[in-house]
Formats: C-alpha cells, sequence, structure tokens
C-alpha cells in the first residue's frame, strides 16, 4: 500500500544549524498494517509523516501510495489518499465551522470541489450515524460550533473526519499526545476500533511505549533518520517496555539517559 | 434644518453604494482573515476605468460597471499572485498592488480628475425616465444592488467551494490536509472581493458624478470602520446573511456619523482621522476590557478562606 524508498530530508542544508531529519530511510506497508512509531526526540517521526503528507518535499528518493508515485505532488493532492491526525487537537478542524460542515468538508477530501451546496440532508443522515459511532452525544449537537468543543472531542471528530471517505493511508502524528490520560485511552480505543474495523493501514506515532506495543501489528522504531528496529506479528505481542528501553539504549548509548524520562 | 435632512439623504445612498465594497473587505478582513490593502487602490481603479469610458469612450455606463468590477478582480488578482505564488505577506503584496495602481490610475485618466456633467449614467438615465431625485434614486438601486449581491454572497459561501474558502480563513492546514489548494482559494477570494471594490468604486464615480485619483484614499479603513459599527449594532445576529447586511448598515451609519459631523462645522479632511480613530478604538477596546478584568480580578487571598 505504502512505499518508502531511500529517502532523505535535510533540513537548513549548508547552514550551522543543518539537520539530517532522515537518512536513506526505506519502509513496506501491506495493506491492512497498522503500524506503530517509536522513538527519541529528533529521530524523523514527524518528519517520516510530513514527508509522506507532503508538507516538505523530500530531497531523495521515492514514495508511492497504491502503485501511484506521489514523490513531487504537492500536499493538496495527496490528500485523496491520505487521513491525517494532528498532535494539535487545534489542528484538524475549523474553529468557526459548524460540526456537520468541517465533516462536509472532509466528506469531499481530494474531490473536485464544485459549486454544488457544501453541506446536503442526506450526507447529514450519514454524519449522524457517524458521530454515534463515538458516543460522545455529538450527534445532537451537529449546528454547533466546533470550537465549543474539548480536545479529546475535537480529536475524535478529526479522527472521524480522517477516515470518513475511507483513506488508502491514514497518519496519526501522535494524535492523543496533548489529551489527559482518560481522554487520551477513549480516542486510542477509538482510533483501534476505526482501523482495525475497517481493515485500514495506518502509521501512528506516540512516546507512549505500552500503546505501541499494544496497538497494531507492526512496530517499527526510529533513530536519527532511520529505523533501527523493525517487529511483527508473534514477536511484537510478546515485547515488553523494557526489551524497547534496551533497544533505544543499545542505539542511542550515552544519550538515552536523558530521553529516559520522556520515553518510559 | 432641511440642508441637514438632504445631508442625510446623500449620506444613506452613499454608504449603501460604499456598502458594497465593504461587503469586498469583508470577504477578505472577516472570512479569509487578512488585511487587504489593495482595496485604496482597487476602489480609485474601479472609479477611473468607469468615468474614462462614460465620459471619453461614451460606453454604456451599465458596461463601463462591468469592466470596473473585472479590473477590480484583476488588481485583486495580482495581490493574490504575489501573496500565494511568491509568499509575499498579505499586507505587503496588498501595499505594492495599491501604489502600483495609483499610476496606473493617472495613466488611465490621463489627469487627476473626470467629471461626468453632461453623459449618462445610470442614475441620471432613471432619474429621466421616472422623473425622481437623484439621491433617491441612488439609494433605491444601491439597495437593490447590495441585497442582489448579499444573496449572490450567501449562495457562493455555502457551496462546496465557498465552504472551503471559509475554511481556508478559518484554518488552514487543516483544508490542506482535505485536499484543498489553498493557494487557489485565497486567489480566489482576493479576486471576488477587489471585484466588489472596483464595483462599487464605478457606482460611487457615476452617483458623484466625477472621478478622482484619490477617491480610494482610506477606504480600507472606511470598510473596516464600517464592520465594526456593523458589528456593535448588529453583533448579535450570527447568520451569515444577516452578517453581510450588518457590513453594509455599518457602511450607511458611518456616512450619516460623517454627514452629522460634516454639518456640525467639522472640516472635511479630518474625517480620515475620525475613522481611524474609531476603528484604533474598536480594535482596542475589547483588549483593554479584557487585561482590565485579569488585572482586577487578582487578589492575594485565598479565594476557599
Amino acid at each position: 500500500m505504502l512505499k518508502v524508498h531511500h529517502i532523505y530530508k535535510t533540513f537548513n542544508k549548508g547552514t550551522i544549524n543543518e539537520k539530517k531529519a532522515l537518512r536513506g530511510l526505506s519502509l513496506h506497508l501491506q495493506p491492512g498494517e497498522f503500524v506503530t512509531v517509536i522513538g527519541g526526540n529528533g529521530a524523523g517521526k514527524s518528519t517520516l509523516l510530513n514527508m509522506i503528507a507532503g508538507v516538505y518535499p523530500i530531497d531523495n528518493g521515492l514514495i508511492e501510495i497504491g502503485g501511484v508515485d506521489i514523490s513531487r505532488q504537492p500536499e493538496h493532492r495527496r490528500a485523496r489518499y491520505i487521513g491525517r491526525v494532528f498532535q494539535d487537537p487545534m489542528r484538524g478542524t475549523a474553529a468557526g465551522m459548524e460540526i456537520e460542515e468541517n465533516l462536509a468538508l472532509a466528506y469531499r477530501r481530494g474531490m473536485r470541489r464544485t459549486l454544488r451546496w457544501g453541506v446536503t440532508n442526506k450526507e447529514r443522515e450519514l454524519y449522524r450515524k457517524k458521530l454515534e459511532i463515538l458516543n460522545l452525544g455529538l450527534e445532537s449537537r451537529m449546528n454547533s460550533k466546533v470550537g465549543l468543543l474539548s480536545g479529546g472531542q475535537r480529536q475524535a471528530l478529526t479522527l472521524l473526519m480522517a477516515t470518513l471517505i475511507e483513506p488508502k493511508l491514514l497518519l496519526l502524528d501522535e494524535h492523543t499526545a496533548a489529551l489527559d490520560p482518560k481522554t487520551a485511552k477513549t480516542v486510542l480505543d477509538l482510533t483501534e476500533k476505526i482501523v482495525v474495523g475497517n481493515y485500514l493501514t495506518a502509521l501512528m506515532v506516540t512516546h507512549n511505549m505500552k500503546d505501541a506495543i499494544r496497538l497494531g501489528n507492526r512496530l517499527i522504531m526510529m533513530h536519527e533518520g532511520q529505523i533501527i528496529y523493525d517487529v511483527a506479528g508473534e514477536e511484537k505481542k510478546q515485547l515488553h517496555v523494557s526489551d524497547l528501553l534496551a533497544k533505544f539504549e543499545e542505539a542511542s548509548g550515552g544519550e538515552f539517559a536523558n530521553d529516559r524520562m520522556i520515553l518510559s | 434644518m432641511n440642508g441637514i435632512l438632504l445631508a442625510m439623504q446623500g449620506a444613506v445612498s452613499q454608504g449603501v453604494l460604499w456598502g458594497i465594497m465593504v461587503l469586498g473587505v469583508y470577504i477578505t478582513y472577516k472570512i479569509l482573515d487578512i488585511a487587504d490593502l489593495t482595496v485604496d487602490g482597487s476602489f480609485a481603479l474601479g472609479g477611473c476605468v468607469c468615468a474614462i469610458l462614460v465620459a471619453d469612450k461614451g460606453m454604456d455606463p451599465l458596461l463601463a460597471l462591468v469592466i470596473a468590477t473585472l479590473s477590480g478582480m484583476a488588481a485583486g488578482a495580482i495581490t493574490g499572485m504575489l501573496h500565494t505564488l511568491f509568499d509575499i505577506p498579505a499586507i505587503l503584496a496588498g501595499i505594492l498592488t495599491q501604489i502600483g495602481l495609483w499610476s496606473v490610475n493617472l495613466r488611465i485618466m490621463g489627469k487627476s480628475n473626470i467629471p461626468l456633467l453632461k453623459v449618462d449614467t445610470i442614475f441620471s438615465r432613471i432619474v429621466d425616465m421616472l422623473g425622481v431625485k437623484q439621491s433617491a434614486v441612488s439609494l433605491v438601486i444601491g439597495i437593490l444592488i447590495a441585497v442582489l449581491i448579499i444573496v449572490f454572497l450567501y449562495w457562493l459561501f455555502g457551496t462546496e467551494i465557498g465552504s472551503a474558502l471559509r475554511a481556508t480563513g478559518n484554518n488552514e492546514a487543516m483544508i490542506r490536509a482535505l485536499g484543498v489548494n489553498t493557494k487557489f482559494t485565497k486567489l480566489l477570494a482576493l479576486t471576488i472581493s477587489n471585484g466588489l471594490v472596483g464595483l462599487s468604486g464605478g457606482l460611487v464615480c457615476q452617483s458623484q458624478k466625477y472621478a478622482d485619483i484619490g477617491m480610494g484614499t482610506g477606504a480600507i479603513v472606511i470598510g473596516l470602520a464600517a464592520i465594526v459599527i456593523g458589528e456593535v449594532l448588529m453583533g448579535r445576529l450570527k447568520a451569515f446573511g444577516s452578517k453581510l447586511s450588518s457590513a453594509v448598515t455599518g457602511c450607511v451609519v458611518y456616512f450619516l456619523i460623517r454627514a452629522i459631523v460634516l454639518q456640525m462645522g467639522m472640516d472635511a479632511n479630518d474625517m480620515k482621522l475620525l475613522s481611524a480613530v474609531i476603528v484604533a478604538l474598536a480594535l482596542c477596546i475589547p483588549v483593554a476590557i479584557g487585561k482590565w478584568k485579569i488585572w482586577k480580578s487578582y487578589s492575594k487571598e485565598d479565594p476557599t478562606c
């Protein structure tokens, strides 16, 4: 489904702040693979997701989704294949617009927008049904402005919006990091329900190792712009947080002592 | 007394015609969330184009309005391209177009003002036809056009493209992730906005029977003042259609205030200062009140004791 082939990205090339964010990274995802991505700060996790989504251009390499080369497509063109949920709950929804208007915008992801009416009655029925799945009571507030919702509600809505039209690839960039533990759990459970239930292909960045092990069917660990550990199936299920910590330690040597607190 | 009434009547019809410019400003300032300074230039452009076509080329005044609108759209598109294709900040892009338009407008007219005394305008035609007063005709035509445009904008911003446009002003990163080319939506908004501004310039030119190189100076501030006044007066109305109407109403009230202070003997040249002060106050007061409340609510005591 997704083919990332030897991609490189360096920020601030030729300056004192030069940062090699991705160094020849390759990654192949089969349909239905739900991959959790872990790694220390600056490992290149978010950069990888941003490169796939087209936020910045890659320096070298190839990105394919469903056999289509998207390496040089602009962000808005790639949107037809990719659903995204961001870390910041404010980023995934339009605060000044109604819930149903937000859903209607997402319902047209990657499609040509015309002068037809922006929300139709037929869609409203669909949205109501989909909102019921979230179990947050939003189905009775479809005309409320999204700005009135809490961070968790907004993140759940963004998740629904990203998957309203089935994406070929779902990118989740630490989408529960800004939420309190209880809300984070609700949103994670919902994520699992939607991704597994619809057999979606997904990449989920997380700082929580327990979540990384518990969720998904494959796990990759990144360090300095490369994948240093890639595990799937039974082997992944048997993993413990201590195994992952040991892997980190091995990869990053002394530096890791500082990261331990962030990661555990 | 009669003089005041007459002045008020003129102010209302003037307010409605300028109100079409305010609708253009509303699109950029309120919906797209950028301050577009092209407006001063594109308003004068609409007026100059209209004047030269009607007075010198003998063109039909209605057709001249269409061309004034198109020229305004072209000006907006230039600002839009500078902003979207070359990443120039919106304010600077607007200033560049506005400054450039000053020379363009002078070139178009060939001199700094053109009177339209002995030629037909859309207003004079109806005056001749029905034998009613010019200011009444201006008012009726102005309201008619304003209503048509509000209906058009209401429809446009309800469509898929219009929704994408509103979302661009609301959350650009989000709507791009949903597959909208925000360069296109911004360009479109700036083009439509300045088209309305150009149309308004043309209408004002035909109604006041002259075009002047300086007629657009300060138009953006009038636009902002009108939006602010409209919000103060009709801020409780939340429907999109009524927000647009409140912008036009705000403009009428602005011109009424202007007529009153001018009647009271204020120098017309001080009017720009007054409008700037109105806008500045309207923007400052909510912030100041918020800060004052935070400052007041502080106390050393533990609130639970």
